[in-house]
């Protein structure tokens, strides 16, 4: 099946307009464009984040597909028990065996810290469903805090730049990798900007015969202090400059997609976003220079991982 | 409606909200300070400003494009910087157009 936005114009819009989220918001744009790309309806189940406290203000919903709140922690657990119930429920013949897809929307934070248990218990079931983590390097809906994903040296509410500390202090984790190393059959990185890359691995992770991740890039621009209308080329340029490989692991194999190029230094990224503006000076110039070493590395390691195929 | 019972307080079983798509009654519109003005002379229907909206408001009709929601367009700008023809332009609520 092609993927040509005309034809998809044509399916029923599965996100209604009227949510709460900011002007210029990538968390409902990749919500579309993921519930777009499946081919059978989608059961939803949602973390605490912004796209859950926006989308779902009482007695109002922006969802047009059953959707299941949850609490920060438990998103993976709740589709792993409507993926059990449904399994249950059609063997002893109280309901239709009918094409589904389960599918969670979780954000950075309820992936890499608070629900990354929960979601590797997931992950050890087998359980059928797409895991889409929403990554926005941050608790933007608690105030902009810092969390597993956050970059080093990044400006947030709780890693203040100033004379004591340059931004955070740690590096963030590489969930994906840790992910993968689940040995489920897919695992992707995309990025908002790509919808055409997006969709694809939507669609791949939703053929694949297990639990499937994928994490998507999705700027914020109140929490990176970026203008609205940035969010596409901030995410743009995070893949340019190799900041956010894109790739995906295919029963275990890596492969990079997209251009597969790094084309820019980490600090056309960085200068598009407020979070970074301290990192722009000669005083932290030091910090800087380990942050694109850091990358590069990273970068030959996953080209190194792909060459090989393991 | 015209319940004396306040609407927070109907509250059904297990906080479940039966109407899917409801949230459309808020009308976020109200929130912007520009919205955006397409130039439907070049526009070629390729609905990149479609996929890329955050607000499901680029209104579309049998695979063309037809305008704009501005009940609930938040004016945040994606569709004008992601136009591949630059036909969409962000225009300040307080000018004419």
């Amino acid at each position: 099946m092609t993927l040509k936005l005309q034809a998809l114009t044509e399916r029923p819009e599965t996100l209604a307009s009227g949510h709460g989220l900011c002007p210029g918001c990538s968390e409902s744009v990749v919500v579309r464009m993921v519930l777009m790309a499946l081919a059978n309806p989608a059961v939803v189940s949602l973390a605490t984040g912004c796209l859950e406290v926006s989308s779902t203000r009482f007695p109002d919903t922006a969802w047009k597909v059953p959707v299941i709140h949850s609490a920060f922690e438990n998103a993976a657990s709740t589709a792993s028990g409507i993926e059990a119930a449904y399994k249950a429920l059609v063997r002893k013949g109280r309901m239709a065996e009918r094409p589904l897809t389960f599918v969670v929307f979780a954000g950075d934070g309820a992936t890499y810290d608070i629900g990354l248990q929960w979601l590797s218990g997931a992950l050890e079931r087998r359980h059928r469903f797409v895991y889409v983590c929403l990554n926005n390097e941050g608790y933007m809906n608690t105030g902009i805090q810092r969390s597993g994903a956050t970059l080093k040296g990044t400006w947030t509410t709780t890693t203040p730049a100033g004379a004591a500390t340059a931004g955070k202090v740690d590096w963030n984790k590489d969930v994906t990798a840790i992910v993968a190393a689940h040995g489920i059959p897919y695992v992707a990185q995309a990025a908002v900007h790509h919808w055409k890359d997006l969709m694809t691995k939507v669609r791949k992770a939703e053929a694949a015969a297990g639990p499937s991740f994928i994490n998507v890039f999705a700027p914020c621009n109140r929490g990176w202090r970026h203008e609205p209308e940035d969010t596409m080329n901030v995410s743009r340029l995070a893949v340019e400059s190799g900041a956010w490989p894109l790739y995906e692991v295919i029963d275990g194999a890596w492969h990079m997609t997209g251009s597969g190029r790094k084309t820019r230094p980490v600090a056309d990224y960085m200068r598009a976003q407020g979070r970074f503006k301290h990192l722009m000076t000669e005083a932290n110039a030091g910090l800087l220079a380990e942050i694109q070493a850091r990358i590069d590395s990273e970068w030959v390691r996953l080209q190194k991982r792909c060459a090989s195929g393991v | 409606m015209t319940s004396r019972i306040a609407e927070w307080k109907r509250i059904s079983a297990g906080g479940l909200v039966s109407n899917p798509g409801s949230s459309e009654r808020v009308q976020t519109g109200a929130w912007r300070t520009r919205r955006p003005v397409i130039d439907f002379s070049q526009c070629t229907h390729c609905m990149i400003c479609w996929v890329m909206c955050p607000d499901t408001s680029m209104q579309v009709y049998k695979d063309r494009l037809t305008g704009v929601d501005l009940a609930h367009c938040k004016g945040c700008g994606i569709c004008a910087s992601e136009c591949p023809k630059h036909c969409i332009q962000m225009v300040p609520e307080d000018r004419r157009v």
